[in-house]
């Protein structure tokens, strides 16, 4: 029965779709890798200072490269026609968004937190701030696709949009940097660092909520022209 | 069906899909006021009017995708945006862009608009298309032809009564036109609806709705 649901056919066609563009896939990480491996170069190679401002780099790089990948989340099935066939659908347009959702995360977020361990290296992350990086990002990136499903919902149908979602959803992104750098800082200086944590985890539930509602109602927007 | 079966269901049942008094105004231009109908299952309806004369804004109107209108629309007998689920459960919709996917193949991209079909109807569908041979090339070395009559063999796999069709035979060659023709007559015949906007004369007698007669003021 799931097997054969449109939700379950639209995860798998879009996972297809990505396997067959694999290539596309890599840009986020080569941003998020350049990003970070710059920086010493520009600044200074002395691990002390690095070490100081690696949470941030760290942070701020994931969030502008799964800011540059949000574009592609509902472009090709707005142009192609498929986001009407969606939308048409008997089931309510939010289930398909928190697929798309899920899908940008897999492909964007969750690599960026498994590749981020590495770059910490890079940058000198002292060692206790690696446990909560990880942590961070595996809770903060899911919000950053949720909100981000939101801008590329209202910008989708706008030709010139380019400069337009990063304006809309960067201030809502603003509470998960804050809190995420400073976990990483909390853990580097061997404080307690799960209230920040647990403010991620409390904001990712609000958006879960919250966010495919908005993404969908502006997807019809979009949609109706 | 004889008309004397169509008045007789005309009585018995409610119709299908029916408007009453639509109004619809873009650009500060009238496109239709006061447009009633009562479309029954059965029935083939062509909306007819110039370019630019809201065929498009009608469709999408009554999909509910556009509600930049005034009146109402129902579904079998209910106001359609109360039975929004079940309306669209019945729906087949297909528009100038037909959702294909140009890095699947054509089987793929079926799995996807049609979940519940089994391989094999896929095959014959694509089959009856004229795209035999085609099932495991990916749509983006087909002809834009070929590639909208992958959308078209959702109309062999799909069990949905309503079909809104926008522009179906644009750029379906002569024998792919009469096959479609045939099909879509079929689906009537065995108690579908189908509206569909087209400059394509078909072979039956269908429900006209002109739009261009709606039209009361110009463009300033």
């Amino acid at each position: 029965m799931l097997s054969t649901s449109p939700l379950m056919a639209l995860f798998k066609r879009d996972l297809l779709i990505a396997f067959r563009n694999r290539g596309e896939l890599l840009n986020p990480l080569m941003f998020f890798l350049m990003v970070a491996s710059l920086f010493p170069l520009a600044v200074t190679p002395d691990p002390k200072f690095l070490g100081l401002i690696a949470p941030g780099i760290i942070w701020v790089g994931a969030l502008l490269a799964t800011l540059l990948s949000l574009d592609l989340m509902f472009k090709s099935d707005y142009e192609d026609g498929s986001l009407e066939q969606i939308i048409l659908q008997p089931q309510p347009t939010l289930l398909f968004v928190l697929v798309k959702t899920l899908l940008h995360w897999l492909m964007a977020g969750l690599p960026l937190t498994l590749m981020a361990p590495l770059l910490g290296v890079m940058l000198a992350l002292p060692e206790g701030g690696y446990l909560p990086l990880v942590l961070s990002l595996l809770l903060g990136t899911p919000t950053l696709s949720l909100l981000g499903a939101i801008g590329a919902g209202l910008t989708v149908g706008l030709k010139k949009g380019g400069m337009l979602m990063p304006l809309l959803i960067l201030p809502l992104y603003i509470p998960v940097l804050i809190f995420a750098a400073s976990s990483v800082q909390a853990g580097i200086d061997g404080n307690a660092y799960t209230g920040h944590l647990a403010f991620l985890g409390a904001y990712l539930a609000l958006m879960l909520v919250l966010a495919p509602v908005a993404s969908s109602a502006a997807l019809k927007i979009s949609i109706a022209r | 069906m004889s008309h004397l079966d169509k008045q007789k269901t005309d009585n018995v049942l409610p119709a299908l899909l029916s408007g009453r008094g639509l109004y619809c105004e873009r650009d500060d231009r009238v496109l239709f006021d006061g447009l009633s109908f009562d479309w029954h299952p059965g029935q083939i309806v062509r909306i007819s009017g110039a370019n630019g004369s809201g065929k498009s804004t009608l469709i999408r109107i009554l999909l509910g995708l556009s509600a930049s209108y005034e009146g109402e629309l129902q579904f079998a007998g209910q106001p359609i945006k109360q039975a929004v689920y079940d309306f669209r459960s019945a729906l087949l919709y297909l528009g100038h862009q037909v959702g294909i996917k140009t890095s699947l193949t054509p089987e793929e991209n079926l799995n996807w608009l049609c979940p519940q079909a089994s391989r094999c109807e896929v095959y014959q569908a694509l089959e009856k298309v004229g795209l035999k041979g085609f099932e495991d090339v990916l749509a983006q070395s087909l002809s834009a032809g070929q590639q909208r009559r992958v959308a078209l063999a959702r109309l062999y796999l799909d069990t949905k009564q309503i079909w809104i069709l926008d522009e179906p035979f644009t750029a379906i060659d002569k024998d792919g036109v009469a096959q479609l023709e045939r099909r879509i007559i079929e689906h009537a015949q065995s108690g579908g609806l189908v509206v569909l906007t087209t400059h394509h004369q078909l072979a039956v007698d269908v429900e006209e709705v002109l739009l261009s007669e709606h039209v009361t003021g110009g463009r300033h």
